[in-house]
């Protein structure tokens, strides 16, 4: 993907985030991630019915990155259950971490590959799927 | 002014950060490295011409502290790690065996962590009452001082200037009414001593804390600035070597006197001897011109941002030298990092006063700090790319 459309999907992303806005509904799992070395915070509810996640929302205020890769991690992650949602949580680290990965798992979230190899900014990457490695515990 | 001295300018970058921590001068640099290869030692140990050299050299450093921040006698003087470490030493040193429970301290929202978060331990830890002094416009007055004490009233904490919105506190007129009140006045002088002439006799304070980094030093090296009679009932929070005089096996021991008693183990040598070359150079320079040349940076930094539309200002009437804003509907993180793009170095976030977005309503702000270095050049440059900044996301993303 060039880096124009890299770029547009972030910024559509972070502008339009998607399922942006918490519920109230205790069948909702609440996760709140903070990123240490900066100052972006994130709050992220998983629904979860018959071992499949069924909706996520978030909130939050954080960088254009942070927000953006929380957009399209849900999107990503709506549907799946608890392996597939593994396997594309170990896949976007591989990418970010700069290893071997399966492109066809990860979709848009591919975006954030040349990200992953700034170290100030691949926290801002990671930051949402901090709350998916809290989830896969309790699933 | 004086950019010559400063080698890491010539790497080009635009320093905006002063208030997180200062450069260095080859001067400072210079000491320090003379230290570690001329003249290394221990101090107060040894009776070999290095180590008393290296005695005479700390102890020096000690009365020009005293000097610039005019205090009564040297053993008022004593070096700490930093602000936080001098901060804590009055929290836990003396106020904890002064203050009984429901006695009060006032403090403000708009105070860095290491001026609260000490007391909310002894909140907790012996039941005293941590209050704050309401803020008009972000700033502290006065009036809401004179009428937010209390007769439980022990003690005021505040910042001389704060760090998020560089305001400066009527710190003379609230030492005169803590003097009429008998109520004990703590300054953190990390954001106004590096700043302006602070003269502690004058201003009536009882406990001064501030960090040799953030004026040019070395990184490690703090102030606390304490009367005298005070000091002498501060307990030491940290014991052990260099400040006992004798200790048994039955139990008993004996300490020295100030300073050293409030120095236990061996101290920052090499950073309080920089900070000496540090103090000699701000000196040199003077003070009030620092503070003069400082405001007409600002103002025409401020001037300038007036300028532009899509730019929000948070703190146009502060007299310290901090410029607070943000980009229109941008995060100040992504501010940063675009203006990083361009070697523009400021700082984005919260800057450790995590309770005063209560009162700003504004959580993360974009923080320009400036010093004697940066020069009108430099604003216009960050003008030039702020004013460009529609494309911002096409540099962040």
């Amino acid at each position: 993907m060039d880096p124009n459309s890299r770029r547009d999907i972030m910024l559509e992303n972070y502008q339009h985030p998607f399922h942006r806005g918490l519920v109230e509904d205790e069948d909702y799992l609440l996760f709140n991630t903070n990123n240490e070395s900066c100052i972006d915070h994130l709050d992220i509810q998983y629904q979860i019915e018959d071992g499949t996640i069924k909706d996520i929302r978030f909130d939050g205020e954080a960088c254009a990155v942070s927000m953006s890769a929380a957009s399209l991690m849900i999107k990503a992650l709506i549907g799946k259950n608890k392996d597939e949602a593994k396997v594309i949580l170990e896949n976007y680290k591989k990418m970010l971490a700069g290893e071997d990965y399966d492109a066809t798992i990860l979709g848009e979230l591919v975006v954030y590959e040349d990200i992953g190899k700034q170290p100030s900014r691949r926290r801002c990457a990671i930051l949402a799927f901090e709350s998916l490695e809290k989830l896969l515990e309790k699933m | 002014m004086h950019r010559d001295d400063f080698e890491i300018l010539k790497s080009g970058i635009i320093y905006l950060d002063n208030s997180a921590t200062t450069l260095k001068p080859k001067c400072v640099v210079d000491r320090v490295v003379d230290y570690y290869t001329k003249y290394t030692a221990n101090a107060h140990r040894g009776d070999y011409d290095n180590s008393l050299k290296v005695d005479m050299m700390y102890e020096e450093v000690r009365d020009k502290v005293r000097d610039f921040i005019h205090a009564k006698s040297s053993k008022e003087i004593i070096f700490t790690s930093g602000t936080t470490d001098s901060l804590n030493r009055v929290v836990f040193g003396f106020m904890k065996y002064y203050l009984k429970k429901g006695d009060e301290v006032l403090l403000t929202k708009a105070e860095h962590a290491s001026n609260i978060l000490p007391w909310l331990e002894l909140e907790k830890e012996i039941g005293i009452v941590v209050k704050y002094i309401p803020l008009e416009n972000h700033q502290v007055v006065l009036r809401n001082v004179q009428e937010s004490i209390t007769e439980r009233t022990k003690v005021i904490s505040i910042a001389h200037i704060t760090n998020v919105l560089g305001d400066e506190r009527p710190v003379r007129d609230i030492g005169k009414l803590c003097q009429e009140k008998g109520i004990y006045f703590v300054v953190d002088g990390a954001q106004s001593v590096p700043h302006r002439a602070v003269d502690v006799e004058q201003l009536g304070i009882d406990f001064l804390a501030f960090s040799a980094h953030k004026m040019l030093g070395p990184t490690g090296v703090g102030i606390l600035y304490g009367k005298e009679e005070l000091l002498e009932k501060l307990h030491p929070t940290i014991v052990g070597g260099g400040m006992n005089t004798s200790f048994h096996s039955d139990g008993s021991w004996e300490y020295k006197s100030l300073p050293s008693r409030l120095e236990a183990g061996t101290p920052n040598i090499a950073g309080v001897i920089g900070f000496g070359a540090a103090l000699d150079y701000l000196t040199e320079i003077g003070m009030e011109n620092i503070h003069q040349y400082e405001q007409s940076l600002k103002q025409y930094f401020l001037a300038q941002l007036e300028t532009i539309d899509h730019v929000t200002v948070y703190n146009k009437d502060v007299g310290g030298s901090i410029v607070a804003f943000n980009i229109d509907d941008v995060f100040s993180q992504d501010t940063a990092i675009y203006l990083n793009h361009y070697h523009i170095c400021v700082r984005a976030g919260n800057h450790c006063a995590k309770i005063l977005k209560e009162d700003l309503q504004v959580k993360n702000t974009c923080r320009v700090s400036f010093y004697f270095y940066n020069t009108k050049e430099e604003i216009d440059e960050v003008i030039r790319v702020l004013k460009r900044s529609k494309d911002i996301f096409r540099i962040v993303l």
